[in-house]
C-alpha cells in the first residue's frame, strides 16, 4: 500500500525543529530527515484531488459562540497548582531570566 | 461461580444489588488478579490499592444506604491520559513525569459520580501517538492472546487489561482509532462516541478537533453502559453536544429487522490480511440472517484518509503540545535562557515519535506550506465527511474491518513509522467525520489472533451501531473466548 519513491519533497528538519522548540541531535536530524521526507512524499498525493470549490472544515460540527453566564465560579486552590511546577518562589512560576 | 475477574460489569452490577458481594471484595481480588497477571502484560502503569479500596467501601457504604446503580462499586482501569484527581498523568512520557492531576477530568468525575472504583492507570503510547503502545516511556505492554504481539494503540493498556481479565472494563481516548484497534488486536469491545457526546475536559489534548474518550469493555451491553455514564454536555467543553443522551440499553433488541447495513466497497481492498477479510464478510452474512438488509456503497475518498489524518492531527498536536515547556508542570531541563530551557526539556521530555509528529505538524503549519498541506487537508476532509453523509442516506450503519491486519510482532515496524500510519486507514476516517465507530470481535485469524468488525454510525446515533455490535455478538461466540495465557494461571 506504501508508494515508496525517491523524495521531491524538502523540508529542513533543524530550522522546523527550532520553530517548535526542539533541540535535536545530530543522528536524530538525520533520522527525521529522511522519514519526514518519506512521509511528506506520501501527503504529497492530496495534490492529486481538485478542492478549489471545497469549503475547509476545521471541526466536525459547526460550534459558534458558545457562550455562559459572565458569572463566576470556583476555581483550582492556587497551592495545589503550584504543587506541580517545577520551580517557584512566592507562589510564582520560575523561570531562566529573559532581560538583562 | 464465575470469578469475579469473569464476569461483565451488568452481572456485576446485579450480583452487588443481590448483595452476593461486595465492592470491597471485588476490588481486592481484582487487585490480586493484577498482582498475578500484569507482570506478564504490563497494561498498568500504577496501581491505587489504597485509593480504590476507599472508593470500593464508600461504594459499598452507599449500597447499604439504599443507592442503586449499574456503576456503583465497579473496578475499571483508566487510560493515562485522563486526570483523576490525585493520581498521576503522565501521558506515557517522561515530560510529564511526577505531575499530580489536580482535578477530575468530566468523564472520570461522572464515573466517579456513579460509583465507579478506579484500579489503576492503563499503558498507553506517548500522548495517544501510535497504534502499539511501544511508544510509551515506561514499558511495553503485550497482547494476551500472544505476549510476543502488540496489543494496538493508543490504548494498549486498556485494551489488554480487559481482555486480560485484569479489568472489567476500562476507559480510553481515540483519536485515529486508539480505542477500536486496540480492542480489535485484543479480542475485546471499544467504542469510539461521536465527536461532541462525551466531554473533553481533562483529557490531554492530543488532536483537538477528533479526540474522544470511550470505553473498552467485553460485550456491547457494557459499553452501553458505559457510554450512557460518561456522555451529555459539559460547560467546560464548549465542543461538548447539548443532545439529549438516549437510553442505549433499550436499542439492545437482538434482531437487525427493518435495519440497513452499508458495505463500503473501498474498506474491502487489495492489502487486507485474507483471515480479516474472510471473517468480516462471514460477520455481514451474519448481521443478514439477523434480518438486515445489506446493501453496497461507496467511500471515494477514503484513499486519502491517512494523509489528511496525518496532516490535520500532527498540526493540532503541535499547537497542543507547545504547552509543555518546562514552566508550569512537568519536567524542566534548565538553559541559559527560556528558549534554551524550552528546548533543553523538549528534547529530554519527548520520545521520537512525539517529535516526529510536533516537527511534522509545525512544518504543515509554517508559513509557504499551510495552503499546500493543513488548508488542503481541511478541504479534504470535508470531501470524506460528505461520502459519509451520502452513505447515511442509505443505510443505518456501516459495516467494515477495524485494521487491514490482526496484531504484529513487537518490535517488526518501530522502523517504519509511515507503514504503522498505513495501518490507520479504516479507523481515521470516523475521527475525521466526527462519527461513531464500535469495534467488537468477529474471529480470529490462522494464529489464533483476533479479528475485529467495525460499525460505524452517523454522529449522535451510537444507538444504531450498539444495537448492530449487540445483535451479532448474541448470535456468535467469539466474544466469550479467552486468551490461553489464563488457563495456566
Amino acid at each position: 500500500m506504501a508508494k515508496y519513491t525517491e523524495s521531491t519533497e524538502h523540508i529542513d528538519v533543524s530550522y522546523v525543529a527550532h520553530l517548535a522548540r526542539l533541540k535535536l541531535t545530530p543522528e536524530e536530524t538525520v533520522l527525521y530527515q529522511s522519514q519526514l521526507e518519506q512521509i511528506l512524499d506520501y501527503v504529497k498525493e492530496l495534490q492529486e484531488l481538485d478542492v478549489r470549490e471545497v469549503p475547509p472544515m476545521a471541526h466536525p460540527r459547526p460550534v459558534n459562540n458558545v457562550f455562559r453566564a459572565d458569572e463566576g465560579a470556583p476555581s483550582l486552590p492556587h497551592e495545589r497548582v503550584m504543587d506541580n511546577a517545577p520551580a517557584q518562589r512566592d507562589d510564582q512560576f520560575l523561570v531562566p531570566k529573559i532581560v538583562e | 461461580m464465575t470469578a469475579f475477574q469473569d464476569v461483565t460489569v451488568k452481572e456485576l452490577g446485579e450480583m452487588l444489588d443481590e448483595g452476593a458481594c461486595s465492592s470491597e471484595e471485588v476490588t481486592r481480588h481484582m487487585i490480586d488478579v493484577i498482582g498475578q497477571v500484569d507482570p506478564k502484560l504490563n497494561a498498568y502503569l500504577t496501581v491505587d490499592t489504597d485509593a480504590a479500596l476507599a472508593q470500593a467501601r464508600a461504594a459499598d457504604v452507599r449500597r447499604a444506604n439504599g443507592e442503586k446503580g449499574p456503576l456503583l462499586g465497579v473496578p475499571l482501569a483508566i487510560k493515562e491520559v485522563l486526570n483523576v484527581e490525585g493520581q498521576p498523568c503522565t501521558c506515557g512520557s517522561r515530560i510529564l513525569e511526577g505531575y499530580t492531576s489536580p482535578y477530575d477530568a468530566t468523564a472520570i468525575a461522572k464515573l466517579r459520580s456513579a460509583g465507579a472504583v478506579f484500579l489503576g492507570r492503563a499503558n498507553m503510547d506517548e500522548f495517544a501517538m501510535g497504534s502499539s503502545t511501544e511508544n510509551s516511556a515506561f514499558k511495553v505492554t503485550r497482547n494476551p492472546w500472544n505476549l510476543d504481539y502488540v496489543p494496538g494503540g493508543s490504548s494498549g493498556g486498556s485494551a489488554a487489561a480487559v481482555a486480560g481479565r485484569a479489568a472489567l472494563a476500562s476507559i480510553g481516548t481515540d483519536t485515529g482509532g486508539s480505542i477500536r484497534q486496540p480492542a480489535a488486536y485484543c479480542g475485546c469491545t471499544g467504542l469510539k462516541p461521536t465527536y461532541g457526546r462525551v466531554s473533553r475536559y481533562g483529557l490531554t489534548a492530543y488532536a483537538s478537533s477528533l479526540d474522544q474518550i470511550g470505553p473498552l469493555t467485553r460485550t456491547v451491553r457494557d459499553a452501553a453502559i458505559l457510554l450512557k455514564a460518561m456522555a451529555g454536555p459539559d460547560p467546560m467543553d464548549a465542543t461538548s453536544a447539548a443532545v439529549d443522551v438516549p437510553d442505549y440499553e433499550a436499542a439492545l433488541t437482538g434482531d437487525l429487522h427493518g435495519v440497513k447495513l452499508g458495505l463500503p466497497r473501498e474498506y474491502f481492498v487489495e492489502g487486507i490480511d485474507p483471515d480479516i477479510e474472510q471473517a468480516v464478510r462471514a460477520a455481514v452474512e451474519t448481521c443478514r440472517g439477523l434480518g438486515a438488509e445489506i446493501v453496497e456503497v461507496s467511500l471515494p475518498h477514503t484513499p486519502h484518509a491517512i494523509a489528511t489524518y496525518y496532516v490535520i492531527a500532527t498540526a493540532e498536536a503541535s499547537a497542543n503540545l507547545a504547552r509543555f515547556d518546562g514552566v508550569r508542570y512537568g519536567a524542566r531541563v534548565d538553559g541559559s535562557d527560556p528558549i534554551d530551557m524550552y528546548g533543553n526539556t523538549r528534547a529530554a521530555g519527548f520520545g521520537p515519535e512525539v517529535k516526529r509528529r510536533i516537527i511534522l505538524g509545525t512544518y504543515v503549519l509554517s508559513s509557504g506550506y499551510y495552503d499546500a498541506y493543513y488548508l488542503r487537508a481541511q478541504k479534504v476532509r470535508t470531501l470524506i465527511k460528505q461520502d459519509f453523509d451520502a452513505a447515511f442516506e442509505r443505510c443505518d450503519a456501516l459495516l467494515t474491518p477495524v485494521a487491514p491486519t490482526a496484531a504484529f510482532r513487537i518490535g517488526s515496524r518501530t522502523d517504519d513509522p509511515l507503514q504503522m500510519y498505513l495501518s490507520d486507514i479504516f479507523t481515521v476516517t470516523a475521527n475525521l467525520a466526527g462519527i461513531c465507530g464500535l469495534s467488537l470481535p468477529c474471529g480470529f485469524t490462522a494464529d489464533k489472533l483476533p479479528v475485529g468488525l467495525q460499525v460505524l454510525g452517523p454522529a449522535f446515533r451510537e444507538e444504531n451501531i450498539l444495537r448492530v455490535g449487540h445483535a451479532y455478538e448474541q448470535a456468535t461466540p467469539w466474544h466469550k473466548e479467552k486468551p490461553a495465557m489464563l488457563n495456566d494461571r
